[in-house]
């Protein structure tokens, strides 16, 4: 039924601008069909945001690159895709170009390997535009200036003139929304744009992409997998599982009135930068399905609490529910269920308790010190060009930091990329005397160390890994990855495998499993076995380095509680890094948040959360998006302007303060100066003597 | 910057160095011009032969270390010695390097042009029939060594001939040497003279080379297939063909033209096989002449001058590469 | 952000989010094995190169002519059933010669690849792995053998040779051929090195070697076994080039090269003379090849999947 195609008439509000039906998409593969996109349908109105949430594997990405008609020759696509009441699916390549990128455009994820390496931001820029519009090479210029400007590149004049690599991710990501920009499209579709951007950046982002829309009035379709980030910016949500839909509805009902057990799951095991106490985690056992030859019946069925036999035989279609407002569907046989009696995620999945540590009543001075840094300091030189190698300055990467961590404690680094977290801990882990500064391991410092003293230390301090793809050799069963340490410190064969069947069974892993390679377990799974690799030594202090974050959302709970069971268990005391801070509430007993190479802000994880009295840990608070829609809309948000500066040339005195809001709007010219020329002391400054910053003007700001 | 190219030089000197140094104490231990004298009949008395090397610096009786010194004292004037034959090194490579260039050059560029369309047009239409009869073909010439197909092309080009009656002194395809004796290189005749006499080495040369950059631009452009920034392209509206042209061959072409760079260079060597099937007198043929001639200062003068070219071959094609690739600036 | 689904959809990638499933451990050697033998025209080059190594060495038992024996009866015959593929000059067998020719190819590819290979991976890795003045030494040696001609070099020393076993010639050839394969064995060292496996190996306390031989090396094999593959083709033609100017094998012992050499000139009158010997020379390289190609696809699988095959 063909509608009427002008867009002229203001009547059209309430027709949909996107109309989705039944959209199918699949491949063959060796393994055999998978079914990445089942039946999905949805509409998109005019001036309307859609946020799309789901995990790896849901589909959520394929389906929107079938509407840009952008998957590759071999898939299967049918059902049907309505844009202004014309068909899209099945169209030529011909005919779809003329729609991608002027009326139709797509923001991708990763802004590096979006942009071609060989021509410049400027011609990849007019490019866009000369491709749909008639206009000369002077005005296309022009335009690309002006885009450039509206979101937020300073020199756009000189900028356009450079090449992708020259930009900063955040830079980068503005360029990509310029080009969506570029020809004024009726609907923008942006798939997980700010997930490889740090979480200040992430807010920037977010701001351009809001301008985008209030200048384009285009609608748009937000895929991220971060419930945070759609809870600010949606009208309307549908969630996606295993290529289905399973609940779609406003932003509102979604997120307060969740009805599919499977939003109600993803709900509730998320950590919560506001949480009081440690509200305990409700973990979805399991992990998503595999897509090929999906079983009867609905994907979620193994992992659902509320599983009934007719939802092995039957899967549920996507319902309006009786009661809910209008537009609110869940794909669930018991929904109406739910919603009767107002089940809530710890009524449906249970709750685990968060255990205690026995020494948590002890006060702290006087327990042991596992770990002392003192004054670290950690410097590398810096080569420029591939063809002419040559040392053109040194990067600071860790100025001076120093810290401790006592029996049975959690210490979170926290801070963005370029900070020195990560290099901080490796220095550590490294066991040899840094740059400058002392780091003490149990009682000896490293410095001082012989190999044979490192030797011995190595089992006492262990280490687990961001992504746990990389940090399992693919050629070992992972039998042989838990023995390695054993064997490397003199174990005996019998012992190892006894003793690697013990730890599969300490992280929640079937001991028969110990003979299969690492890429036949999920992604969770894994992260097990990196953790018990890491505890096959009986170490006392374990550094983490970001241990969840690279793991699928719903999966992060379960190893977040094990990590608390253990830490109990075991009487172990962690030194994680992180960037994720809601996790660090829930996990670290104290936090040091790191900015450019220094410590801004340490204290006690309650405290520092609650009373911040850096900017910048102000800042980086603000920046979080809470999975909680009232809330989100309606808080004051602290924005950083620019970028981080480079670590081989930091600011003088204060190193935040090119891009502190405190410093650009509350300052007067003395006390600027004094930012500039006097770099702020850790002191406490706040009244507590536990918490220290290092702002001259420190005053808490309460942003939770 | 000036300090480090500086450095460079000074490593790449060293190399070029003790490469020659190496080369020339083998030649002299290892080969032995006395047998060329001492071969002929009636046999020259020995101390005529003795001062014949002597003169050309040949002598087995001298001190390697003598001889050695004698020689690189000429070459720092410039001067890269006597031949066995009592001529002069200098003029014979200098001759020989414009030989092998004019042989090479044709079939170099032909073939890479060729070859990298190909490698393209087969990556884009990936497992349809052109790609399969491209792939196919660029295997079985692969697997022929040069000389195998030298001799082939050479023979096909004599039946050829004779079978379109080309049986007198001139011919539609020649087989032997650069030009016929006697002609004038410059007027057209001559020219295309030359021509006829370069089409058989040409198709040669030609071959492998098209083989060679078909498949590896073909596995280039695969890569580049699949690439975000060819669907970012596509998803700002340019068609298909469009942004491949554009987008996906500009950038797979980096590498190849960075092996061209690096062949480039190296086409003053010679081919080895080629010249000698086709009889060219170029530097593919000094090569092995000067081995079995026993000719010492030849072949450490051809050592040196390969180890240049090949180090000028590698700051080539890197120069090539920084100039293509933004990401490789200096 | 491995479990983020990538841009570049990867159908083996969405199905393997599923996790354990009741799939059994397929090692992986066996899934090699398998998309190898799902390609015909490697299983057809396989197939191929068992044949000729069957031919070289039990070919000379089927017929009652040795490769060094005359027949005064027969100088430039033409093949015949007495001799297959005719004679020489002098009256040796063409098809007995050029089996002989055959097993040499066959050792000096063999032998001379797998010499090559393991030296490039040992030097590259301890190369890449370690760093320091060790790495300054080694790529210094690895820049001065690729700058000296190796043509040239193993040329002179032909004489060497005369009087000893020739296997001196494949060792020689094989210590021209390493030092590519060792640059890019010392870069992949040197990515490998960053990775968490590796560096969660080194705090535990395993000694460098054993990271090198347990960790590092393994996880390049497919490269390895490619590069095998294609240095086996590269040696027997740099065989073939030595020898048909006569600086290689030496008579009265015969090479594929030294009798391509030898009858070139005689291709058009006596041709049985040079195209049997080539024609081998073209199906082993052939061969090998395609055994090569279908050895990357099967270990490195970036073809995106047809559902054709």
């Amino acid at each position: 039924m063909t509608q009427v195609n002008e867009r002229a008439s203001g009547a059209d509000d309430s027709e949909p601008l996107l109309d989705v039906r039944d959209l199918s998409v699949s491949f063959a593969s060796e393994a055999g069909v998978v079914s990445a996109v089942r039946s999905v349908s949805y509409r998109l109105r005019r001036g309307e945001v859609l946020g799309i949430v789901g995990e790896s594997g849901s589909g959520k990405s394929v389906s929107s690159l079938a509407v840009m008609g952008l998957l590759p020759p071999h898939a299967k696509v049918s059902g049907s895709v309505r844009f202004n009441g014309e068909e899209l699916l099945g169209r030529s390549d011909r005919e779809l170009s003329a729609i991608r990128g002027s009326k139709i455009s797509m923001v991708f994820q990763d802004p590096l390997s979006a942009l071609t390496p060989v021509y410049t931001i400027g011609d990849q820029l007019a490019e866009a535009i000369l491709v749909h519009q008639d206009v000369g090479k002077d005005a296309a210029r022009r335009r690309v200036i002006e885009l450039l400007t509206l979101v937020g590149i300073p020199n756009p004049e000189q900028r356009a003139t450079a090449f992708p690599h020259e930009f900063s991710g955040g830079m980068r990501q503005r360029v990509m929304i310029a080009m969506v920009m570029a020809n004024n499209p009726d609907v923008i579709i942006a798939d997980e744009p700010t997930t490889a951007l740090d979480v200040t950046i992430q807010a920037q982002i977010l701001d351009v992409l809001q301008t985008a829309r209030r200048a384009t009035g285009a609608s748009l379709i937000l895929i991220t997998h971060d419930l945070g980030v759609i809870a600010g910016v949606a009208d309307r949500v549908a969630v996606m599982y295993a290529g289905k839909l399973v609940e779609l509805g406003a932003v509102d009902d979604v997120f307060y009135r969740p009805r599919m057990p499977y939003t109600l799951g993803l709900l509730g095991s998320l950590p919560r930068l506001d949480d009081d106490e440690r509200r305990p985690l409700t973990p979805i056992e399991g992990q998503p399905p595999s897509l090929v030859a999906l079983p009867p019946g609905c994907p979620f069925v193994p992992r659902c609490p509320l599983r009934i036999a007719k939802c092995s035989e039957v899967e549920p279609t996507l319902d309006a529910l009786p009661r809910s407002g209008a537009g609110h569907s869940a794909a669930c046989h018991r929904s109406g269920e739910v919603e009767e009696r107002g089940l809530t995620s710890s009524d449906v999945f249970g709750v685990t308790p968060t255990p205690t540590a026995p020494g948590a009543s002890q006060p702290r001075a006087q327990r042991a010190t596992m770990l002392e840094v003192r004054d670290l300091v950690k410097e590398y030189p810096l080569t420029k060009g591939a063809l002419f190698r040559r040392r053109v300055g040194t990067v600071q990467a860790v100025s001076g930091v120093s810290f401790d961590i006592r029996a049975g404690e959690t210490l979170a680094l926290v801070g963005e990329s370029g900070c020195g977290k990560t290099t901080t801990i490796m220095e550590i882990l490294n066991l040899v005397q840094p740059t400058a500064g002392t780091i003490v391991v149990l009682g000896r410092d490293t410095a001082r160390m012989s190999p044979a003293q490192r030797f011995a230390i190595r089992r006492d301090l262990q280490v687990v890994f961001q992504d746990p793809l990389a940090s399992l050799d693919p050629r070992l069963p992972i039998g042989d990855i838990l023995a390695e340490p054993l064997a490397t410190h003199g174990a005996s064969a019998e012992a190892c495998t006894r003793r690697a069947r013990e730890l599969l069974e300490l992280v929640g892993l079937r001991p028969e499993h110990a003979n299969r390679y690492p890429a036949q377990f999920s992604g969770g799974q894994r992260q097990r076995v990196g953790i018990a690799r890491a505890l096959a030594l009986e170490p006392k202090l374990l550094v983490l380095d970001e241990p969840v974050s690279a793991l699928d959302v719903s999966i992060r709970a379960g190893v977040i509680n094990l990590l608390e069971r253990l830490k109990v268990e075991l009487s172990l005391s962690y030194l994680f890094v992180a960037h994720d801070l809601s996790v660090v509430r829930h996990l670290a007993d104290r936090v040091a948040v790191m900015y450019l190479g220094k410590i801004v802000e340490l204290g006690d994880v309650g405290e520092v959360f609650r009373r911040p009295a850096h900017p910048y840990t102000q800042a980086l608070l603000s920046a979080i998006p809470r999975p909680d829609p009232q809330i989100e809309r309606r808080r004051r948000r602290i924005v950083l302007g620019g970028d981080p500066p480079s670590p081989a040339d930091p600011p003088s005195g204060c190193r935040f303060r090119t891009r502190c809001p405190k410093y650009a709007q509350e300052l007067d010219d003395e006390q600027r100066r004094r930012c500039v020329a006097e770099l702020p002391p850790l002191e406490a400054r706040t009244g507590s003597d536990d918490h220290v910053d290092a702002c001259h003007y420190a005053a808490v700001v309460p942003v939770l | 910057m000036t300090a480090f190219l500086l450095r460079r030089l000074a490593y790449l000197t060293v190399l070029v160095g003790v490469a020659t140094v190496v080369a020339y104490f083998l030649a002299a231990t290892q080969l032995n011009p006395r047998s060329r004298y001492e071969g002929r009949n009636p046999p020259p008395p020995p101390a005529a032969v003795d001062a014949i090397l002597d003169e050309l610096n040949l002598n087995d009786k001298t001190p390697v270390v003598e001889r050695f010194a004698k020689w690189a004292g000429g070459v720092l004037r410039g001067d890269l010695g006597r031949t066995i034959d009592s001529g002069s090194v200098n003029t014979e490579i200098n001759r020989r390097i414009w030989v092998s260039l004019r042989l090479m050059l044709l079939g170099s560029i032909l073939g890479t042009l060729l070859g990298v369309a190909a490698g393209a047009y087969g990556a884009i239409r990936q497992y349809r029939l052109s790609d399969h009869l491209i792939t196919v073909s660029s295997f079985v010439v692969l697997a022929m060594p040069t000389v195998v197909l030298a001799v082939l092309v050479k023979n096909a080009g004599i039946g050829l001939n004779d079978l379109l009656g080309f049986t007198g002194d001139w011919k539609l395809l020649y087989t032997t040497g650069e030009i016929t004796p006697g002609m004038d290189a410059l007027s057209l005749g001559g020219l295309s003279n030359r021509l006829a006499h370069l089409v058989l080495p040409t198709f040669v040369l030609m071959s492998g080379s098209i083989a060679f950059y078909s498949r590896y631009q073909r596995s280039a452009m695969l890569d580049v297939l699949g690439s975000d920034f060819l669907r970012t392209a596509q998803a700002k509206g340019l068609t298909r063909p469009q942004a491949l042209v554009k987008h996906a061959l500009r950038t797979a072409l980096i590498p190849m033209a960075t092996f061209f760079a690096y062949q480039f260079a190296l086409l003053f060597v010679g081919a080895t096989f080629t010249e000698r099937i086709f009889g060219w007198h170029g530097m593919g043929e000094l090569f092995v002449e000067s081995i079995t001639k026993s000719d010492v200062n030849t072949v450490a003068g051809v050592t040196l001058l390969v180890a240049v070219l090949v180090l000028v071959a590698g700051f080539l094609s890197d120069l090539v590469y920084a100039a293509l690739d933004p990401r490789v600036r200096v | 952000m491995a479990e983020r689904a990538s841009s570049q959809l990867l159908p083996e990638q969405a199905g393997a989010a599923g996790g354990l499933d009741a799939t059994e451990a397929v090692s992986r050697t066996r899934l090699v094995a398998r998309r190898f033998v799902r390609r015909r025209p490697a299983v057809a080059g396989l197939v191929s190169l068992a044949l000729l190594f069957a031919v070289a060495y039990l070919g000379p038992f089927v017929i009652p002519w040795q490769y060094d024996q005359l027949d005064t009866n027969a100088f430039l015959s033409p093949p015949s059933a007495v001799h297959w593929f005719g004679t020489t000059q002098t009256g040796f067998d063409v098809f007995a010669l050029t089996m002989r020719g055959l097993q040499k190819s066959l050792i000096v590819g063999l032998l001379g690849a797998v010499m090559s290979t393991a030296l490039a991976a040992i030097v590259g890795a301890f190369s890449g792995y370690l760093g320091g003045t060790l790495n300054t030494v080694l790529l210094t040696i690895i820049d001065l053998l690729l700058v000296l001609p190796s043509f040239l070099i193993i040329a002179i020393l032909s004489p060497l040779f005369r009087d000893h076993t020739w296997l001196v010639f494949v060792f020689l050839l094989a210590a021209f051929q390493w030092m590519v394969t060792a640059r890019i064995v010392r870069g992949l060292t040197l990515s490998l090195k960053e990775r968490e496996f590796v560096t969660a190996a080194r705090f535990m306390g395993v000694p460098t070697w054993q990271i090198i031989a347990r960790h590092i090396l393994p996880n390049m094999a497919s490269f390895l076994i490619i590069d095998a593959t294609i240095n086996v083709s590269s040696l027997i033609l740099a065989e073939v080039g030595l020898s048909f100017f006569g600086f290689g094998v030496q008579p009265p012992d015969v090479s594929l090269g030294t009798l391509i050499g030898d009858n070139a000139g005689a291709a058009l009158s006596y041709p049985w003379e040079f195209y049997f010997p080539s024609g081998f020379l073209v199906a082993l390289i052939l061969a090998i090849n395609l055994v090569g190609d279908g050895l990357r696809d099967a270990l490195d699988p970036n073809a995106v999947f047809q559902g054709r095959r």
